[in-house]
């Protein structure tokens, strides 16, 4: 007789692991909009399929709040059963034995707290509060709500141009968002429930390497109106907003005070992840609408400066976009040591060709985010010796895309986790010659879910270096802005959504310097809004569309299939200068991405609502 | 062209042609429930399953367009099965009533089961129960939506009303009002589209058949009943009657026979409506003011303007509906010529329109001292009293409507199709002017010609301009019918970009012939049809201009004097406000 024997799952657990792993898929592909309720019975059911039965509270008790749950959803429920669930799920967190039992109950407790309201619209209305909205799971989280189901089709059927001509619709940087958009549109693709998410930002790239964007004219112009609209910042925000207001026939007159115009795609996004001569193709387009630009020219309150009143005079409508310029101190001792350096000084200096020499140096950049990474990524193709970078949480906490931590890792990057800034050294002659750090361990974990770092009971840490790289968050130049009148909010220009500024008439903002530093193309949605919006002020409606035919459907049977990722340079290729490293894919993978993509434009809930936005 | 094969059968069609049309075309009939044609093309239901050879998943023939060399079944086993469960599932949330439902024997659901042979189902049956107002002429029964969403977009699409919305999601998805508001507290105007092109009996009218059952049947009372333009031409729509039964004639015998004491002719009131409207226009032309005049005689496009720009009432023509201009000398003109006391009269109107029993039940509808019209039935409901009745009007006696108010022009017929008014008021107004007759055909121009396109409602409706001159002034006019296009016209006038000087309005696709209380044709609109039957009958009539009616030459020698006359403008006009009580 045999005493033991290995353990193999069979198969109904193997197929259930599947399952697991087909419903987690599912889960990300959830769209926004969903009854909280139904959502929170659904969780429960699972839940208490899990239970092993042996204790009353959660053998019965999870039953027994699922009897409640569908009372409220079934309209059968009052004031009484909701408090009854409460105290249930209560008594149940509180007696139950294992995890599976208490955690369940504390699901529906955090829900109770999350969502207490929908749960009284259905015992009150006898309905759910939430109104469906997943028409297009992509377009609806896409800042701009650019036609993605319908470039996406075009690229598949090789019609470059169309493509370029459909995004502009919406986004007049199609270059910039096909190299350096954070995609949040592919974060709940629908395709997830059957693989994984569509590539959107490479099928992007696709259309704009074979259809560059300064080939593809702008579409006809309104005439004009006669009306001048003052745009404070030459970024992405401020251009979107200048080129669809020259559309409309509006003359926009946009006022930058650097030397270029691109703002922080120039200024901040280095160049090996967005060639100059690639942002030039976007503004060259963006000008060719009849933008007038001042470079060089500074609004503000100080001598030789353009005051907002007199441009608020001049204009019929202002907007601002100044986007977030300043550094943020770090506030540790020595941090005024030559060879301190801000991310947005260090990138600046690169913007303007004026590269500083790290040749043989030690570099330790400060911080954990994408501009981090980027500093990082710099300074290793700027020649540095070593590069490390100091974070005083875990590399799993950093804000930065994973691609993007990955990246600066095997270009040889080294990373100090867990070590949080704790003064930093410098020699005789103010030179910096260390960082100093304080290591933690990871601990509690907060409300949302962050782990937060606590002091580790070891001594201080040194980390010899000759540069350091302050990476750790940019503030908005406001102040000016303040002194003319301006309300803020946390140092930000206090902006409706519908980029009104709060008590300034025909004043208009939007962008990183409204929502503090964001993403390109939430600076470009914020200038879409703010055209359309001073449109309307100047008392027009304008439309804004777009002609091209979107392909419909094929029937072609939906195979799992992967997923196309972009290929880069190899790492000793790429990490000696500031060539682009990023390879678009092929046509024949192109094809193959393209043909992934649902078509949620055409079927599900936008066959009824929604759908497709062809003008706005 | 592309070349497909459907069961066997080889067929090119022009592409883009959906499935469903290319089949068709063979005369192959795919069973759909919840598609309509350009307005509801979001293939729900999933009835009208197809199999292509080559692909495991079935697509919906409604709205996948073919492709060259595509082989398609319609029929394959797997199909049949699909389909089957479907309808399955659908009936396993539906309240199968049939034989208390308005809509059996006129029914998409109840065919379709019957053709797919569902005679028992494996599902448990569970059905949705939402409150409503059963007060209210719309009644709309959950128990039996199925959730096509047809009424959702023919309200949104077709009339711009956006009254319902989906509800809830997942499982728990519903069709409700707007913010699940009473309907009574919604703008809905009444005109019935949604209940016409509803699948299922969930949405009707509200059944005020058992009043009229008590009336009839009480001894004090005297009926009198009006008969409007647009019900003549759908009264006997039925398979098994022969062309030519349903004449005008037959219609007033068959009420005779129900045992309504006075048949009358709502056309004579329109022709009323003329002398009294076009007064009004001639007095505005010539003063220019609170231009453009509208029509007043739709209640749904009344109450449309009443609730959404309350702002241009002013521009709305006094005169009241018809049917209203009825009701006010029925108890007092017709009382005194007939001796009958207005008290014992139950006045009974029969409307192709939802709307008129909401506006029958206003406030300010009462200019006889009594409520001047107090029944309302649809057309359907008219139809369901003469099957209840057993009358089968092949062997019916034709008979004159009774006087004196009962005989109406061609002018007054056509004010059940969209333009009609316009016309109508056209004949009288020249002759007013210039004090010539103009010929009766003389202004055609307002008509809607189109041969094709009219097939669905979306098209049915439209915008149409015409410029006569008359005596030297040219008077622009407007003619529209559907209540988006309606708000398309207004939109225009506020701009500035329109400038007319008449315009009609009515709410329904196509005018009253194709109103909310007419028939019931799954996928199919028969308003031109309608429409062309008022244009015969308007060519036949020996009197073809509203002024000529003799009966209303005497209304005005005998009683009223003078279009808007001090006794006129008591009895036969109102300041529109919007009023939200309803019986
Ligand atoms: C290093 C770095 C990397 C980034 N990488 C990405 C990325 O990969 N993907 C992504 O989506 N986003 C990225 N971002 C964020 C993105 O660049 C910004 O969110 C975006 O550029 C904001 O656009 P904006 O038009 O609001 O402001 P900006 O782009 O900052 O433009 C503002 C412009 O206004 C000018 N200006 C300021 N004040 C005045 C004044 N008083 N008078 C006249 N002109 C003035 C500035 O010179 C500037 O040109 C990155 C940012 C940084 C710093
Ligand atoms: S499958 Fe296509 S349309 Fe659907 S969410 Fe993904 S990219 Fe968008
Ligand atoms: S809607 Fe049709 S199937 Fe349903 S009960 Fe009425 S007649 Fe029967
Ligand atoms: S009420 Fe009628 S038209 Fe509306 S969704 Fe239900 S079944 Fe369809
Ligand atoms: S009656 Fe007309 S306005 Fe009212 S809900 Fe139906 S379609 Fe809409
Ligand atoms: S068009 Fe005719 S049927 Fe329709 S609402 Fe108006 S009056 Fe009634």
């Amino acid at each position: 007789m045999s005493r033991l024997k290995v353990e193999t799952p069979d198969r109904v657990q193997l197929t259930v692991e599947k399952l697991y792993k087909d419903l987690e898929r599912h889960i990300i592909a959830s769209p926004p909009g969903l009854c909280p309720v139904d959502l929170q019975l659904s969780f429960l059911k699972v839940c208490q399929a899990q239970t092993c039965g042996k204790c009353v509270p959660c053998r019965v008790g999870l039953l027994q709040l699922q009897h409640l749950l569908e009372d409220v959803l079934n309209g059968k429920a009052t004031m009484k059963t909701l408090d009854l669930i409460e105290q249930t799920a209560k008594n149940i967190e509180a007696s139950a034995d294992c995890a599976i039992g208490y955690e369940a109950a504390h699901m529906l407790v955090a829900g109770f707290d999350g969502f207490r309201e929908d749960y009284e619209h259905h015992v009150k209305e006898g309905c759910c509060s939430v109104h469906a909205q997943h028409a297009i799971p992509c377009v609806a989280l896409c800042p701009a709500q650019v036609d993605i189901p319908g470039y996406v089709a075009l690229v598949g059927e090789k019609r470059y141009a169309d493509a370029v001509r459909l995004i502009r619709k919406d986004n007049p940087f199609p270059t910039a968002c096909a190299m350096i958009c954070e995609h949040p549109c592919e974060a709940r693709c629908r395709r997830s429930m059957v693989d994984v998410s569509i590539n959107i930002r490479g099928l992007k790239l696709m259309a704009v390497e074979h259809a560059h964007a300064n080939t593809v004219p702008i579409p006809e112009k309104c005439a004009s109106t006669g009306k001048k609209v003052a745009i404070i910042g030459g970024g992405p925000s401020g251009l979107s907003a200048a080129y669809y207001l020259e559309l409309m026939g509006h003359h926009a007159v946009v006022f930058e005070e650097k030397k270029k115009l691109g703002g922080m795609l120039r200024y901040g996004i280095p160049n090996y992840r967005f060639p100059r001569e690639r942002l030039d193709e976007d503004l060259e387009v963006i000008l060719s609408t009849g933008v007038e630009v001042h470079l060089n020219t500074r609004i503000g309150e100080e001598e030789g400066e353009i005051t907002l009143e007199s441009l608020n005079k001049e204009y019929d409508a202002v907007y601002i976009a100044i986007g977030a310029h300043n550094d943020k101190k770090i506030g540790i001792e020595g941090e005024n040591a030559q060879g301190v350096i801000s991310a947005v000084e260090l990138l600046k200096r690169i913007g303007d060709d004026d590269m500083p020499d790290f040749k043989g140096k030690d570099v330790v950049v400060i911080g954990g985010g994408n501009v981090a990474m980027d500093c990082t990524r710099s300074a290793i193709r700027l020649g540095a010796r070593k590069v490390g970078i100091a974070y005083r949480r875990r590399q799993e906490d950093m804000t930065a895309l994973p691609e993007e931590i990955e990246g600066a890792i095997a270009e040889g990057a080294e990373l100090y986790g867990l070590k949080s800034p704790h003064h930093i050294e410098a020699d005789e002659n103010g030179k910096v010659v260390a960082l100093w750090v304080e290591p933690q361990i990871i601990g509690p974990i907060d409300a949302w879910g962050r782990a937060r770092p606590i002091h580790a009971e070891v001594p201080l840490m040194r980390i010899p270096c000759d540069v350091i790289v302050v990476a750790i968050g940019q503030g908005i130049d406001s102040k000016a802005f303040e002194d003319a009148g301006i309300s803020l909010k946390r140092g930000a220009i206090a902006a409706a959504m519908t980029g009104e500024v709060e008590n300034a008439d025909g004043i208009f903002a939007g962008g990183d310097c409204a929502t503090g530093p964001a993403t390109v193309i939430k600076a470009i949605a914020a200038g879409k809004v703010a055209a359309a919006n001073i449109d309307e002020y100047l008392g027009y409606k304008h439309i804004i569309s777009c002609d091209v035919q979107i392909p419909e459907p094929d029937l072609a049977e939906k195979l799992p299939c992967g997923k196309v990722q972009l290929a880069e340079k190899e790492v000793g290729a790429r990490k000696n200068n500031f060539q682009p490293m990023e390879i678009c894919m092929s046509e024949q993978e192109a094809c193959q991405e393209a043909g992934r993509c649902l078509r949620c434009d055409k079927f599900g809930f936008s066959a009824l609502k929604g759908g497709r936005r062809l003008r706005w | 062209m592309v070349n497909v094969k459907i069961d066997n059968i080889d067929l090119s069609v022009e592409e883009g042609t959906t499935i469903l049309e290319a089949a068709k075309k063979l005369g192959i009939y795919i069973p759909h429930l919840c598609y309509l044609k350009g307005i509801n093309e979001i293939s729900a239901c999933k009835v009208c399953v197809v199999e292509i050879q080559g692909k495991n998943k079935l697509v919906t023939a409604c709205s996948t367009a073919v492709s060259e060399g595509m082989v398609i079944f319609t029929n394959s086993a797997k199909v049949r099965s699909v389909r089957k469960s479907n309808v399955e599932l659908i009936l396993s949330q539906h309240d199968c009533l049939c034989a208390t439902c308005v809509r059996s024997g006129n029914c998409p659901l109840q065919t379709l089961a019957g053709h797919l042979g569902i005679y028992d189902l494996p599902f448990e049956r569970h059905v949705t129960e939402q409150a409503w107002d059963n007060n209210f002429p719309l009644i709309r029964d959950s128990k039996k939506c199925i959730k096509c969403m047809r009424c959702l977009q023919i309200c949104s699409k077709v009339q711009g009303c956006d009254i319902w919305d989906v509800q809830n999601t997942g499982a728990y998805t519903n069709i409700s009002t707007v913010d699940n508001m009473p309907i009574s507290n919604t703008k809905c105007t009444l005109c019935g589209q949604c209940i016409t092109h509803c699948p299922t009996g969930a949405l009707k009218e509200r059944n005020d058949l058992p009043e009229i059952y008590d009336i009839l049947a009480d001894p004090n009372k005297v009926t009198v009943v009006q008969i409007a333009p647009a019900v003549r031409t759908a009264w006997l729509e039925r398979k098994d009657m022969e062309p030519g039964i349903d004449t005008e004639g037959r219609l007033v015998a068959a009420l005779k026979r129900m045992g309504f004491d006075y048949v009358l002719d709502t056309v004579f009131a329109a022709d009323v409506t003329i002398m009294e409207e076009g007064t009004e226009l001639l007095e505005r032309l010539s003063d220019n003011k609170k231009m453009p005049m509208f029509t007043s005689c739709c209640p749904g496009w009344v109450s449309y303007l009443t609730m959404n720009h309350p702002e241009m009432l002013l521009n709305l023509s006094t005169t009241k509906s018809p049917q209203q201009i009825f009701g006010a000398l029925v108890k007092t003109y017709f009382a005194k010529k007939t001796g009958v006391a207005p008290e014992n009269i139950c006045s009974i109107s029969i409307m192709p329109c939802v709307s008129k029993k909401r506006e029958a039940a206003l406030a300010s509808m009462k200019a006889s001292g009594y409520q001047d019209v107090d029944y309302v039935l649809t057309t359907r409901e008219m139809v369901r009293l003469l099957r209840a009745e057993h009358i089968d009007p092949r062997g019916l006696q034709e008979m004159p409507f009774d006087s004196p108010i009962g005989d109406g022009t061609g002018a007054g017929v056509l004010f059940g199709v969209t333009g009609g008014v316009m016309e109508a008021a056209l004949r009288t107004a020249y002759k007013v002017v210039t004090g010539e007759e103009a010929p009766e055909d003389a202004f055609q121009k307002v008509r809607d010609t189109r041969s094709e396109g009219r097939d669905n409602a979306i098209n049915l409706g439209g915008i149409r301009t015409a410029d006569f001159d008359i005596a030297g002034r040219t008077l622009k006019t407007c003619v529209v019918s559907g209540l988006k296009n309606a708000e398309r016209l207004i939109k225009q006038i506020k701009r500035g970009e329109a400038h007319y000087d008449f315009v009609e309005v009515m709410a329904c696709p196509g005018g009253c012939v194709g109103g909310g209380g007419q028939p019931i044709h799954e996928g199919c609109e028969w308003a031109p049809q309608r429409g062309q039957r008022l244009y015969n009958l308007d060519k036949k009539r020996k009197l073809r201009r509203s002024h000529e009616n003799p009966q209303v030459q005497k209304l005005y020698k005998d009683f009223l004097e003078k279009p808007l006359s001090e006794k006129a403008e008591k009895l036969l006009h109102t300041q529109h406000v919007w009023e939200k009580n309803y019986r």
